[in-house]
C-alpha cells in the first residue's frame, strides 16, 4: 500500500495464498507427526505386513505391494480408490492434526516474541540431524553408488525443457518468494538494516543446505538401492538353486552372473522357464520418488535396514517435523501480520486471541484433508494453489517496486538503509532479467497445464497392474476447483485496484460537490 | 527297508524340501534342512526324477550352517513319530514306521509314515496336521525355524505381531499433547498478567499526579512536573524505537 494503493491487492492475494498453503502444509506435518509417534517401538510398524484372518499368510494388499506402502496407504491414510469417494474422517489423523496445530499455536502465540525463541531449535536441530545422517549414510554400503548417481549429469534428461522449468519453480518455491513471509519477518528489523547482505545470505544458505541435504539423502538412497539389488539377486539365486537342486549357498552374489551364463548355454529352456527378474542397480536407483513418496515410503524403508532402526526413524521424522514447523512459522506470520496491520480485530483484543482464532479456523478447514481422499486433495492444493499465484505476485512486486515506485526512489531508500547504492548487477536484474524470467516461467507453466489434461495417480487394489498406481483424470467439478484455486488469489489484484479506483473517483466527486455547493448557496441567497 | 519303500504304491506323499517352491514369492534364504520326501513315487511331479532311489549311505553334506548325518535323520524320524503319536488313533507309531527316501545333497527328501502293519501309508493330510501341531518342537529339536526348516505343502502358522494393549503412539501422543497444553496455558496466563499490570500501571501514575499540588507547567504539550517526579526514570520527551516499528 505504501508503494501504490492500486497494488494493495498483491498483499491481499499473498494473504489468501499463505492461508491456503498453511492448510495443506500442516497436514503434511500431521503425517510426519504420525510417523514420528509410531517410531518409538521396535520392530517398526511398517517393517512387517499384518496377518490375514487365517493367520496363514499376509494381507493380500500388503503382499502385492510392500509392507511400507501398505502402512502408508492403508494404515495411515486409509486411502480410497477415487477422489470423488471421500470416505470418512480418519480419527488418528484428526488427532495428530489437532496436536500439530496446537504445537504451532504454542510457537506463534505471541508472534515474533515466541517464534524467535522457537526458531533457535527448529532451525538448528535439522542441521544436526542432517550431519548425523550424512556421517551414517556415507558409512553405509552402496552410498558411493548413490552419490555417483547424484553427481553424474544425464544429458538426455537435461535436454528436456520441462526439467529446467521444474528446476526454476523449485528454486523459486524453495526460497519462499512472494509468500509475504520475508516481508513480514523483515518488518521487525531496525530500519537501517543491511538488507543486501541478508538477501545474498538467504540465497546462499538455501542452496548450500539443499546440496548438503541431497548428499545425505542420496547416500541413504544408494544404500537402499544396493540392498534391493542384493535381495533381487538372492531371489534369483534361490530360484536357480531350487530348480537345479544345487547345494544351498553354492552360488554367491558375485558368482551369479557367471553361473547364469553357464546355465543359459547348457540348459537354455530351463533357464527361460524360471522367470528370473532382471536385477540392475540403475533401475533401483532411478526408482527413488519425490515428495511424500520419498519421505514416507522410500526413506522409511531405507531406515528399516539400518541397525538401530527406531532411533534413526525418530531422528529422521523429528527433523522433518522441525523443518516443516519452521516453514509454517513463515506462513502463519504472513497470515497474521497482515491481519494485525489491517486492524481486523478491535484494539483491546490481545494478540494471543487473534493467533488462536487464526489457528482454529485453519484447523477446522484442514479437517477435509483427514478424509480418506485427503491425500488426493492435498496434491491438488500443492500443484495449483501456490504455483501460478506466487509467480504472478512476484512479477507484480518486482514491476510495482521498480516501475511504479520508481527505480531511483528505491535505490535512494536502499542507500539510506545500507549506506551505499545498489550496484549495476542489481539494477539490471531488477529492471530486465527478473520480470522477463518470471513472465517466461508463467507462460511456460500455463501452457504446460493447458496442454495435458490434469490427472492423478490413484491407489487402487483392484487395479490389474497393482501395485502400480492407476492414472485417472480429474472429474469436472474437481477441475473447476483447480481453476478456482489457481486464479482466485490472483484476482484480488485487479479487484483491489478496481475498488481503489472507484473509491478515488467517488472522493473526487465529493470534493468537487463540496466546492460547488457553497457557491450555489451564495448564489441562492441573492 | 528300501525294498519296502519301493513296494508301497505311494498314493499319498509328503514332500519336504529345503527350499521354497519355484514361483513362491517369499524370498527367504533356505539354509539347509533336510526335508523329507516320500519313497519314491513315480507320480511325483517334481524335477527330481533324476535322483536314484537306491539309498546310498547317508553322508550328509557338510554344509556351513547345518551338519546332516544319519543321527540327525534318526532324530527327524523320531520327531515325526512323536508327532504322529499325539494323534488320537496313532499312539502306536514307531520310528521304524517313518521312511525317508530320495535324500539329496542339499538335504532335501521325501518321507512317509506307514501304519503299524506296514501295509500302507498314512494319508498326507493326517501327517500334515500332526506336524503342524508340533512344528515348534520339531524346529527346536534342530535349532532351526520355520524358514530354515520348511515343509512344503504345510503352511506355517505365522506368529501375530506383538500387539501391546495400548498402541504406543497414543501414549507418546498423550505425553506430547499434555506438555503442549500446559505450556500454552502458562504463556496465556503470563500474557494476561502482563496485560493486567500494564493496565494498573497508568492508573497509579494518575493518582500520584492528582496528589501533587504544584502548578503544572506545560511545555510542548508535555507537563514538566512528571518529568521531575519520576526522578529521571522515564523520559517522556523521547519517543522510543518500539513505537515507530511494528509492535511485538
Amino acid at each position: 500500500m505504501a508503494i501504490s494503493p492500486y497494488l494493495g491487492g498483491v498483499g491481499l492475494g499473498c494473504l489468501i495464498v499463505s492461508f491456503l498453503v498453511s492448510l495443506y502444509y500442516n497436514t503434511i506435518l500431521t503425517w510426519v507427526l504420525w510417523y514420528l509417534l509410531n517410531s518409538f517401538q521396535h520392530p517398526l510398524p511398517w517393517s512387517a505386513c499384518p496377518l490375514d484372518l487365517n493367520r496363514t499368510g499376509l494381507v493380500e494388499e500388503c503382499w502385492d505391494s510392500s509392507a511400507v506402502s501398505y502402512f502408508w496407504y492403508r494404515q495411515t491414510l486409509n486411502i480410497t480408490a477415487d477422489i470423488s469417494d471421500s470416505g470418512s474422517v480418519q480419527w488418528q489423523l484428526l488427532v495428530c492434526l489437532a496436536a500439530s496445530w496446537a504445537v504451532l499455536y504454542l510457537c506463534v502465540i505471541r508472534g515474533i516474541e515466541t517464534t524467535g525463541k522457537a526458531i533457535y531449535f527448529t532451525a538448528l536441530f535439522p542441521y544436526l540431524v542432517l550431519t548425523i545422517f550424512l556421517i551414517r549414510g556415507l558409512t553405509l554400503p552402496g552410498a558411493t553408488e548413490g552419490l555417483v548417481y547424484l553427481f553424474t549429469p544425464d544429458m538426455q534428461v537435461l535436454r528436456n525443457p520441462r526439467v529446467w522449468l521444474d528446476a526454476a519453480t523449485q528454486i523459486f518455491f524453495s526460497l519462499s518468494l512472494a509468500f509475504g513471509g520475508h516481508i513480514a519477518f523483515a518488518s521487525y528489523n531496525p530500519p537501517r538494516n543491511n538488507c543486501e547482505r541478508d538477501a545474498v545470505a538467504i540465497a546462499l544458505v538455501n542452496s548450500m543446505t539443499s546440496l548438503y541435504a541431497s548428499i545425505a539423502v542420496f547416500s541413504v538412497l544408494g544404500f537402499k538401492a544396493a540392498n534391493d539389488h542384493g535381495r533381487c539377486l538372492d531371489g534369483n539365486i534361490l530360484r536357480l538353486i531350487n530348480a537345479f537342486d544345487l547345494p544351498d549357498q553354492s552360488i554367491s552374489r558375485d558368482d551369479y552372473a557367471a553361473v547364469l551364463a553357464r546355465l543359459n548355454t547348457s540348459r537354455p529352456e530351463w533357464a527361460a522357464g524360471l522367470h528370473l527378474d532382471t536385477c540392475r542397480l540403475e533401475d533401483f536407483l532411478e526408482k527413488s520418488a519425490a515428495g511424500t513418496g520419498l519421505a514416507f515410503i522410500v526413506f522409511a524403508e531405507a531406515v528399516l535396514h539400518m541397525p538401530g532402526a527406531p532411533g534413526w526413524a525418530v531422528l529422521f521424522f523429528g527433523m522433518l517435523f522441525t523443518l516443516g514447523l519452521s516453514s509454517m512459522f513463515g506462513n502463519m506470520e504472513s497470515v497474521i501480520t497482515p491481519l494485525l496491520d489491517l486492524g481486523v480485530m478491535p484494539r483491546g483484543v490481545p494478540k494471543e486471541l487473534l493467533t488462536g482464532l487464526a489457528c482454529l479456523v485453519c484447523f477446522v478447514s484442514a479437517t477435509c484433508f483427514t478424509l480418506q481422499s485427503g491425500s488426493y486433495w492435498l496434491e491438488i492444493f500443492d500443484h495449483y494453489a501456490a504455483s501460478l499465484n506466487l509467480i504472478l505476485f512476484a512479477f507484480f512486486e518486482v514491476v510495482g517496486v521498480i516501475y511504479v515506485y520508481g527505480m531511483k526512489r528505491f535505490c535512494d531508500d536502499i542507500a539510506w538503509m545500507t549506506g551505499r547504492r545498489p550496484g549495476l548487477y542489481w539494477q539490471v536484474t531488477w529492471k530486465v532479467v527478473s520480470p522477463l524470467l518470471l513472465l517466461t516461467i508463467f507462460v511456460a507453466y500455463i501452457s504446460l497445464l493447458a496442454s495435458t489434461p490434469p490427472s492423478y495417480k490413484a491407489w487402487n487394489p483392484q487395479y490389474e497392474q497393482f501395485p502400480s498406481r492407476q492414472e485417472k483424470p480429474y472429474p469436472g467439478w474437481v477441475q473447476a476447483i483447480c481453476v478456482l484455486l489457481s486464479f482466485l488469489p490472483a484476482l484480488s489484484v485487479p479487484a483491489v485496484a478496481l475498488v481503489q479506483l472507484l473509491a478515488r473517483r467517488r472522493r473526487k466527486q465529493q470534493d468537487v460537490q463540496q466546492d460547488v455547493g457553497p457557491k450555489l448557496q451564495d448564489g441562492g441567497v441573492c | 527297508m528300501l525294498a519296502s519303500c519301493m513296494e508301497f504304491t505311494v498314493t499319498h506323499q509328503i514332500l519336504w524340501r529345503s527350499s521354497v517352491p519355484i514361483g513362491a514369492r517369499k524370498k527367504t534364504r533356505a539354509h539347509v534342512i533336510a526335508p523329507g520326501k516320500s519313497p519314491c513315487s513315480d507320480s511325483a511331479a517334481t524335477m527330481r526324477q533324476n535322483n536314484s532311489i537306491t539309498q546310498e549311505t547317508q553322508e550328509g553334506p557338510r554344509l556351513r550352517k547345518y551338519a546332516w548325518d544319519t543321527n540327525e535323520e534318526y532324530l527327524f524320524k523320531a520327531m515325526v513319530a512323536f508327532s504322529m503319536r499325539k494323534v488320537p488313533n496313532r499312539e502306536t507309531t514307531e520310528i521304524s514306521h517313518v521312511l525317508l527316501c530320495n535324500v539329496t545333497q542339499r538335504v532335501s527328501f521325501w518321507f512317509v509314515v506307514t501304519d503299524p502293519s506296514k501295509t500302507h501309508t498314512l494319508p498326507a493330510v493326517e501327517i500334515q496336521s500332526a506336524i503342524r501341531m508340533n512344528r515348534n518342537r520339531i524346529n527346536n529339536a534342530f535349532f532351526l525355524n520355520d524358514q530354515t526348516l520348511e515343509f512344503l505343502r504345510i503352511p506355517s502358522t505365522l506368529a501375530p505381531p506383538t500387539d501391546p494393549p495400548v498402541p504406543i503412539w497414543i501414549i507418546i501422543f498423550g505425553v506430547i499433547f499434555c506438555i503442549v497444553i500446559v505450556a500454552t496455558m502458562l504463556l496465556i496466563l503470563s500474557g494476561i498478567q502482563q496485560h493486567r499490570r500494564k493496565n494498573e500501571g497508568p492508573s497509579e501514575m494518575e493518582d500520584t499526579e492528582d496528589k501533587c499540588e504544584n502548578t503544572i507547567t506545560v511545555e510542548n504539550g508535555i507537563p514538566c512536573d512528571p518529568l521531575d517526579m519520576k526522578g529521571g526514570h522515564i523520559n517522556d520527551a523521547f519517543m522510543t524505537e518500539d513505537e515507530r516499528l511494528t509492535p511485538l
